[in-house]
């Protein structure tokens, strides 16, 4: 029941990386390159972005019935940046929807493009961040340390700023790629192609970074990375994938390239898993939170995968057939 | 402001907010879908556009509830961590299937909008349905999970440990169903008359608008026959109460005394130092009845709650008679429209029942609210009733207040906004139902 709950919370945050992260990468793209994006974004994602949010309400479900302490210790330590994403995801998701459903484009739209651009980088690097501190492992329980420590220091560092920046640049990436696909002018192939190689040059640039960080900050991730096997290859493999990935843009596979980057983003997060469960949280006095002692009694497991096995079956042919209807009879 | 006082009030703040906006996504699906079926039987295109402007609003409302709402799944844990770390794997059950609900609800809204011309046309019709009945799902599911803390159960608390823990139990409490039933029901009492009012509101100007007309009777017809039958589903929520949660029907009652044949109190200011209700109208013996189904029922009083363990009395009463009484007057003028539909059908679009409607746009909501207060209110000092305290649950982190303050302003600025995005959104309509003046026409 566990691996089987974990394998779906992971789907979860798979789909929400691809998804959720092309949403934000849009507001990221059109944060820098102005209203000239806001057109073949709408086309990409305005039939798919409520969908693409669920999937993030139904890993924190996972979490929070699955995994009670583990969601206990992130809403107390991590507060601070938990609350900036939700106020982003807020601002964000109501920004975009008015904006698009409203009757007609005037002068208004400009509060809401700032609103959504801004709130579309500030959320995804928060939850880039939180992702950080939950590695860094400077989560500390002591109730007599100090505000800072408690509540300041587990993510306000450069380490947990540099994951933050890196997961902004991947949804940016996803984003573009993304927009690739649809059938969009040639003129607009040419830029965002041209976006997507920068936004992966940059991943890389950033990525070493946080490696670097990682490094001088003795941060638990990294020796743990270094001694998995399987996050040595799927690194590898997401590395190997970029070239390729170029050569698609190049020669205009845009869907298979989109295919090549859910491969990529996988490995990614596979590589990411390897090294760092069944740890979910490092804590700063060693007593890590786990998969295992964090998870909770047998009769909650075995409801939730129950809730979880239906889900899935309701969920995924109706999240086929939606795709279907507004993705590929409009080509 | 203290840790627990901001941390209630942000609680509070949120849900207040988010339940406006479940409201609207659970019912107007139903409404719309009534239109379509409509649309498809008379090929009537007032009926279309209605289905259109209705799908339309309910996009823009289902955005705003349901980031409100992912807002609320986190502050579950942000402000009361050690509730969720105990009660997560209990009571947590009905919200991994509400995940399920609330997931497939955004892919039919996404068919329903974006598959207009792509999809067969009773296909397209029964995603609207899908809509309203996933919707309504995920909102009995979060009632039963909020259920489960005014009536705990599915767990066995010894020595402090939370063990045997039964979720399906914990689930299917004694409180879950008369607070699913009624808050289902309060859902298209207050939807429903809030968006007759609305069309009511533009029938004022423009009595033959065939547009507003369509709209305010399908709306009305579905908040009317749930205001006739929410008094039954009160009845039965109050007799529930009376037996499981005492204090709380006291607090309601503002019942201080503990006796037989209790008289049922209506307004009234509580005394809490002289233990008195003031200016009430008081009705002999008729609390022991509709508590207990007997005239000469005991009922406990405020005297056998201990005073740490009671809850705030003024705040309960004052909107337990505010639900109450809005509640009884929507059901008075459900039977006044349904007499009309009856037997003098072109009264319904008389000015003065327009105008009576069109008064009454806040109304179920403010009752929503007040009933919400008297449920989370009435429960206190506990989180979970008689076993965790709300003061023992709450965030360890100081300076709530900023983040209650935060959200205030951020959900205050959203009201503005969608208030202001609805009128667009209605006189794009008037495009081409144009609103002439009575005169005019």
């Amino acid at each position: 029941m566990l691996e089987f709950i974990v394998l779906v919370l992971s789907i979860a945050f798979f789909f929400y990386t691809l998804l959720g992260g092309a949403d934000f990468g849009a507001g990221i793209i059109e944060l820098f390159t102005g209203n000239k994006s806001i057109r073949p974004i709408y086309k990409a994602i305005a039939p798919v972005w409520e969908v693409n949010h669920m999937w993030l309400i139904l890993a924190i479900v996972i979490i929070f019935n699955g995994f009670p302490p583990i969601f206990a210790q992130m809403s107390v330590s991590l507060h601070i940046p938990l609350f900036i994403i939700l106020m982003g995801i807020v601002l964000r998701g109501t920004a975009f929807t008015f904006r698009h459903y409203d009757t007609h484009v005037d002068g208004t739209h400009v509060y809401y493009h700032w609103i959504f651009r801004i709130s579309s980088l500030l959320t995804a690097v928060f939850l880039g961040v939180t992702l950080g501190a939950m590695m860094y492992g400077r989560i500390d329980n002591d109730p007599n340390s100090t505000f800072y420590l408690q509540f300041i220091a587990p993510w306000f560092n450069y380490f947990c700023f540099s994951v933050g920046i890196f997961v902004a640049l991947i949804f940016a990436y996803i984003a573009s790629i993304f927009i690739l696909g649809e059938a969009i002018e040639a003129k607009q192939v040419r830029f965002y192609g041209i976006l997507a190689k920068r936004f992966s040059i940059s991943m890389i640039i950033v990525g070493s970074v946080v490696l670097t960080l990682a490094y001088l900050y003795e941060v638990p991730f990294l020796s743990l990375a270094l001694s998995a096997p399987i996050s040595w290859a799927a690194f590898t493999g997401a590395t190997i994938l970029l070239p390729l990935i170029w050569r698609g843009i190049n020669k205009n596979q845009l869907q298979l390239i989109r295919v090549f980057v859910a491969l990529q983003i996988g490995l990614i997060m596979l590589g990411w898993a390897a090294a760092q469960i069944p740890i979910l949280i490092h804590m700063k006095d060693g007593n890590h939170l786990t998969l295992y002692n964090s998870v909770a009694p047998d009769a909650t497991l075995y409801y939730l995968t129950i809730a979880l096995v239906v889900g899935s079956l309701s969920i995924f042919p109706s999240i086929y057939y939606l795709f279907r209807v507004v993705k590929f009879k409009s080509e | 402001m203290d840790v627990l006082t901001a941390a209630r009030l942000q609680m509070a703040f949120s849900l207040g907010f988010h339940i406006i906006f479940s409201c609207i996504g659970m019912t107007i699906p139903f409404f719309m879908a009534y239109a379509e079926w409509k649309w498809l039987k008379t090929d009537n295109t007032v009926y279309k556009d209605l289905t259109k402007a209705w799908a339309k609003g309910i996009a823009i409302f289902f955005a705003v509830g349901a980031v409100s709402g992912t807002m609320l799944s986190f502050e579950l844990g942000l402000l009361w961590p050690e509730f969720m770390k105990h009660a997560g794997g209990i009571f947590g059950m009905p919200f991994s299937w509400e995940g399920t609900a609330f997931f497939i609800e955004a892919i039919a809204l996404g068919v329903f909008l974006y598959g207009w011309d792509k999809v067969p046309k009773w296909t397209h019709w029964f995603s609207g349905v899908v809509v309203g009945v996933s919707g309504l799902a995920s909102g009995v599911l979060v009632v039963a999970a909020n259920s489960w803390m005014n009536s705990p159960s599915g767990f066995d608390f010894i020595d402090g440990e939370y063990v045997n823990i039964d979720p399906l139990a914990a689930m299917f409490n004694d409180a879950w169903f008369s607070q699913a039933l009624h808050m289902s029901l309060a859902a298209f009492v207050a939807t429903g008359f809030a968006v007759a009012g609305l069309h009511g509101f533009y029938l004022l100007k423009n009595k033959d608008n065939e547009f507003h007309k369509a709209a305010f009777k399908i709306a009305l017809t579905f908040g009317a026959v749930a205001a006739i039958l929410i008094p039954i589903s009160g009845d039965h929520s109050a007799k529930d109460i009376a037996v499981r949660q005492p204090a709380k029907l006291a607090a309601m009652e503002a019942h201080y005394h503990t006796e037989k044949g209790a008289p049922l109190i209506i307004g009234g200011i509580p005394n809490s130092e002289t233990k008195t209700v003031d200016y009430a109208i008081r009705i002999p013996y008729a609390l022991s009845f509709l508590a207990h189904g007997d005239f000469n029922a005991e009922v406990i009083g405020l005297d056998q709650i201990p005073d740490d363990e009671e809850p705030p009395v003024i705040v309960v009463h004052f909107a337990f008679q505010i639900m109450v009484g809005i509640g009884s007057l929507l059901a008075f003028i459900s039977l006044i429209y349904f007499f009309l539909s009856w037997r003098k059908k072109e009264l319904i679009y008389h000015p003065l029942f327009l105008k009576v409607i069109t008064l009454c746009i806040p109304l179920g909501y403010i009752a929503l609210e007040a009933g919400w207060t008297v449920t989370e209110v009435g429960r206190q000092p506990w989180i979970i009733y008689k076993v965790m305290r709300t003061a023992d649950a709450v965030t360890p982190m100081p300076g709530i207040q900023y983040s209650f303050y935060i959200t205030l302003f951020v959900y205050s600025f959203l009201s503005v906004v969608l208030i202001w995005l609805m009128k667009r959104q209605i006189s794009a309509i008037h495009k081409d139902y144009p609103i002439l003046t009575n005169k005019e026409n």
